[in-house]
């Protein structure tokens, strides 16, 4: 294959970000054509018990996906546990009032359907994916999942050790291990800075008792959104959800803002050795926020630097050089903070001249306006290509759970080729002087340290 | 790589990744074991074969204003000679540096350009390319795909660098992976004479060894109409497209057919093997791979059966007993693509959990199948699995992307036509006939098992048991 994944913006490594901003890369592109414009994206109600509803009618295609989006990700873990948030997720499905574990995958599986409950940093998700038939069996299992767990401590006892599991084989691989020290070099203390899974040592002392506040304290209606799309109508949904949620109380805490993380004073560096082929290397800073008023400028700045294969980054470590397969800029940002990192792969030899020529680039793109073609180029892609992002069920609920998760509008869509044309080779320079900062950042590299050199 | 089909059994992506590659080397789309049902797409694809032999399908899919433009060429990695492995997935790199007519690196620039996403991949009996765009830029995608199919630049300045960029690719998804590097050792023993065997990115001393006339040695012999198959899906009108692909792939000549290719036969495997790879992890690892026919065989639709009994999420059996009764591991599954050429692998997989080792996660996996072996399976179970089959195939669908993959890949495999049929296969299928293939392929005399030693740095290792 010639490229494994894009990184337009957002961070593809699902082990470690939340999904939450996995789906905010759907709406960093795209313009739109007549024919999407024409029909509105879904239609918006807000429940009585405070659930935010968004349906999009998709007559054509037999099936439904659905996402139901929590305010209940790891920012919301209690202090000193990291993990409960996801710990909670995954045991939402291991058992309620009127079904064990193995009849709640089997019902799913018997119709060929899915269903999942992830968590990530700032939101969980349950998700389901079905046959338009099989609607009430999902909706079924869904407002049991949601209103009837027991949270077995049978089944927490088998799903503690998986998770330990987990958490070691995410140590197998070179790029999450040094992906996860970046963060915590530029988060610090900050929730984002931990793994969303936990640790190995806070996830062994997680009980049932942690799980259950969780459970009551986060996963309330007042804090969901759910977005539906396929063979099925507002009206119609709003009466089959109102005899199966009917009982789910609003509450809870209003949502804590975490403190925001502290910026580096000085660049530090964290070397870990593996017997490794590649430096895994990630790089960078503090970011911005998603409701940044300069979100967009950012984002067509990123994907000039190194958002896109014919992005400056790819084209000079691995068209000119050869250093890289995988080389790339991103910033997350997240609800409650961001960040910025190059991230890339390199023979260990290498790793200092690749880590030079990065920094060389982002000097380039703050000391220099970018070429009126250059950003003509990338306005073309970022607003051409959104028809794209709208092309299966499943990318139109996520698109409606990231305006909804950031209050974009459902005229989002509409307005998003003006944002992004707006934007001018100035403000390109400008937030590039703003949010790049090539002499003071965070490294964190996995390699074979003996045939790597660093500079101090 | 798109592995949207086997998420949703449950298993964490970060992982399923690593053990599709390891397991299968699916170079991408792991979930086209499973067309079927509903009887009707495949009757709205219509086929054209030009004068020069390049093969046409198109299918007026309007739901979304998109169009996915995919040109699959039997140019596969079992088309390298001897010594040449990586060869093909090097051309498919090459495919991207430009023509005349575009310039020079221009091939992305102007799909992005456009607003377009493009990408290609290598598998064993294939490279596939494409292009999706919003539906109005079709004529431009098939102007990129008609112009590269002869006129691609070949320059050692851009040669060089791109095979050091490969063999970066090799570091990133395989030597640095250690369950990718366990299947890549546990292909290369299952498969003693069929090229299957060999890894489809190259042995590194291979990637070292290319030459720029290599490449284009393969580019002249592999790359024609008549080696190709043109598929064209999505918001379009059929009739006008067609007229765009013969004004635009007419002209171009025939190739001379190919030379023959002389692939060996995989001999019939007479005893269990077993290999062991000790490398810097944190967990061993288990897999078995048994040689299984491909999709042309009456015995695939049972064995996708039983792959799916065995595997196909958390309610099926492997799952069920390894996972969640035992708790010896913290995934275990099966897999089957019988998309290929020749006859493949049918796969078992595994990750013990931390203080459990491979050897005991083996025995109850092998257990299991023997349990299918000598008890039928329930009817619940047979109807769970058809019902899995079928719907993956309908969510499929929903992606006209990955509704051409599909044509891409059977035609590159047997043919396309495969599709219309194949779900009848699955329904016809019997408690019995899963029980007479899981006796027949998953046996220890047609295995082959693979454990990863995982060693601490340093070197160190403690001794198996």
């Amino acid at each position: 294959m010639r490229q494994t994944w894009n990184r337009l913006g957002t961070w593809a490594r699902p082990t470690v970000r939340s999904i939450g901003l996995l789906v905010g890369a759907i709406l960093l592109m795209g313009a739109l054509t007549a024919e999407v414009k024409a029909a509105a994206l879904a239609q918006r109600e807000v429940l009585p018990s405070g659930m935010v509803l968004l349906v999009a009618e998709r007559p054509a295609v037999p099936i439904v996906a659905a996402t139901l989006t929590l305010q209940a990700g790891a920012v919301f873990d209690p202090p000193g546990k990291p993990g409960v948030a996801n710990l909670t997720a995954i045991m939402l499905s291991q058992g309620t009032t009127t079904r064990t574990a193995p009849q709640i995958s089997e019902a799913i599986e018997f119709v060929g359907g899915s269903l999942s409950v992830e968590s990530g940093t700032d939101t969980a998700r349950l998700s389901f994916s079905m046959l338009s038939k099989d609607l009430d069996l999902a909706l079924d299992l869904m407002a049991d999942l949601l209103t009837n767990p027991t949270f077995p401590p049978a089944e927490l006892a088998k799903k503690i050790p998986e998770v330990l599991a987990s958490l070691k084989r995410n140590q197998e691989d070179p790029g999450t291990v040094s992906y996860e020290a970046f963060m915590t070099l530029v988060y610090g203390s900050h929730p984002y800075g931990k793994p969303t899974e936990g640790t190995e040592t806070s996830v062994p002392t997680i009980t049932r008792d942690d799980i259950v506040a969780f459970y009551q304290a986060y996963y309330r209606p007042n804090r969901a959104v759910l977005a539906v799309v396929g063979d099925v109508t507002m009206a119609d949904l709003k009466q089959r959800l109102a005899a199966r949620l009917g009982g789910w109380a609003p509450g809870g805490p209003p949502l804590a803002k975490p403190a925001p993380p502290a910026p580096l004073t000085k660049s530090v560096t964290k070397t870990i050795q593996r017997e490794v082929t590649q430096a895994a290397i990630n790089f960078g800073h503090l970011g911005i926020t998603r409701d940044n008023p300069d979100y967009y400028a950012v984002y067509v700045m990123n994907y000039l630097l190194g958002g896109g294969m014919n992005s400056r980054l790819p084209q000079k470590i691995r068209e000119e050089k050869g250093w890289a397969y995988d080389v790339g800029s991103a910033f997350a940002p997240g609800k409650y903070a961001g960040d910025f990192s190059v991230s890339m792969q390199t023979k260990n030899e290498v790793a200092q001249d690749a880590i030079d020529a990065a920094l060389a680039e982002i000097r380039r793109i703050r000391d220099q306006p970018v070429s009126d073609q250059e950003l003509a180029d990338a306005k073309a892609y970022l607003t051409g290509s959104f028809p794209l992002r709208l092309d299966t069920s499943a990318k139109v609920v996520g698109m409606l759970a990231a305006i909804e998760q950031n209050n974009l509008g459902l005229d989002y869509v509409e307005r998003y080729p003006t944002l992004i044309n707006a934007v001018t080779a100035a403000d390109v320079q400008r937030v590039a002087q703003k949010y790049l900062n090539p002499d003071t950042y965070a490294l964190a590299v996995v390699a074979d340290l003996t045939k790597a050199k660093f500079k101090p | 790589m798109r592995q949207d089909a086997r998420e949703r059994f449950g298993l964490r992506r970060a992982q399923w990744w690593k053990v599709l590659l390891a397991v299968a080397e699916l170079a991408f789309c792991a979930g086209l074991a499973a067309p079927a049902a509903a009887g009707t797409i495949w009757d709205r694809v219509s086929e054209t074969v030009l004068p020069n032999g390049l093969k046409v399908l198109l299918v007026e899919e309007p739901k979304a204003p998109v169009v996915t433009v995919q040109i699959w060429y039997k140019a596969g990695a079992r088309n390298e000679p001897l010594g040449k492995g990586g060869l093909a997935h090097m051309m498919e790199h090459m495919m991207f540096k430009g023509t005349p007519k575009t310039g020079p690196k221009q091939f992305s620039v102007i799909v992005q350009r456009n607003g377009g996403q493009d990408n290609a991949h290598t598998a064993r009996d294939a490279a596939a390319y494409y292009e999706d765009f919003a539906a109005d830029r079709v004529n431009l995608g098939l102007e990129l795909e008609a112009d590269r199919m002869v006129n691609v630049l070949f320059e050692e300045k851009e040669f060089l660098p791109e095979r050091d960029v490969v063999y970066e690719e090799r570091r990133l998804r395989i030597e640095d992976q250690p369950s990718v590097t366990l299947g890549e050792v546990m292909r290369a023993t299952a498969f003693m004479a069929h090229p299957y065997g060999r890894p489809t990115i190259g042995w590194p001393s291979e990637i070292k060894g290319w030459t720029l006339q290599d490449a284009m040695w393969f580019y002249k012999t592999y790359y024609a109409p008549n080696t190709a198959t043109l598929i064209v899906a999505g918001d379009i009108k059929k009739d006008e497209v067609l007229k765009k692909i013969t004004e635009l792939f007419g002209p171009i000549p025939r190739g001379p057919a190919p030379p023959p290719l002389v692939i060996p036969e995989e001999p019939p495997q007479i005893g269990e093997r077993r290999i062991f790879v000790r490398k810097e992890a944190e967990l061993p690892i288990f897999f078995a791979v048994h040689h299984a026919p491909n999709l042309t065989h009456p015995d695939s639709a049972p064995l996708n059966v039983l792959a799916y009994v065995l595997g196909g999420g958390e309610s099926a059996r492997l799952h069920k007993k390894v996972v969640y009764e035992l708790q010896l591991a913290s995934y275990a599954g099966a897999d089957y693509n019988p998309v290929y050429m020749d006859p493949y692998l049918f796969g078992l997989s595994a990750g013990p959990l931390p203080g459990k080792t491979a050897e005991e996660v083996e025995r109850a996996m092998v257990a299991e199948v023997e349990r299918v072996q000598t008890e039928p399976i329930t009817d619940r179970e047979l109807q769970k699995a058809k019902n899995q089959i079928e719907a993956e195939f309908v969510f499929a669908q929903d992606s006209v992307h990955m509704l051409a993959n599909l044509l891409g890949a059977y035609e590159c495999a047997a043919s396309w036509k495969l599709l219309t049929t194949y779900v009848d296969g699955i329904r016809k299928v019997t408690a019995a006939d899963v029980q007479r293939v899981a006796r027949q392929y998953i046996v220890p005399d047609n295995r082959t098992v693979a454990i990863l030693i995982p060693t601490k740095p340093g070197g160190g290792a403690p001794p198996t048991k």
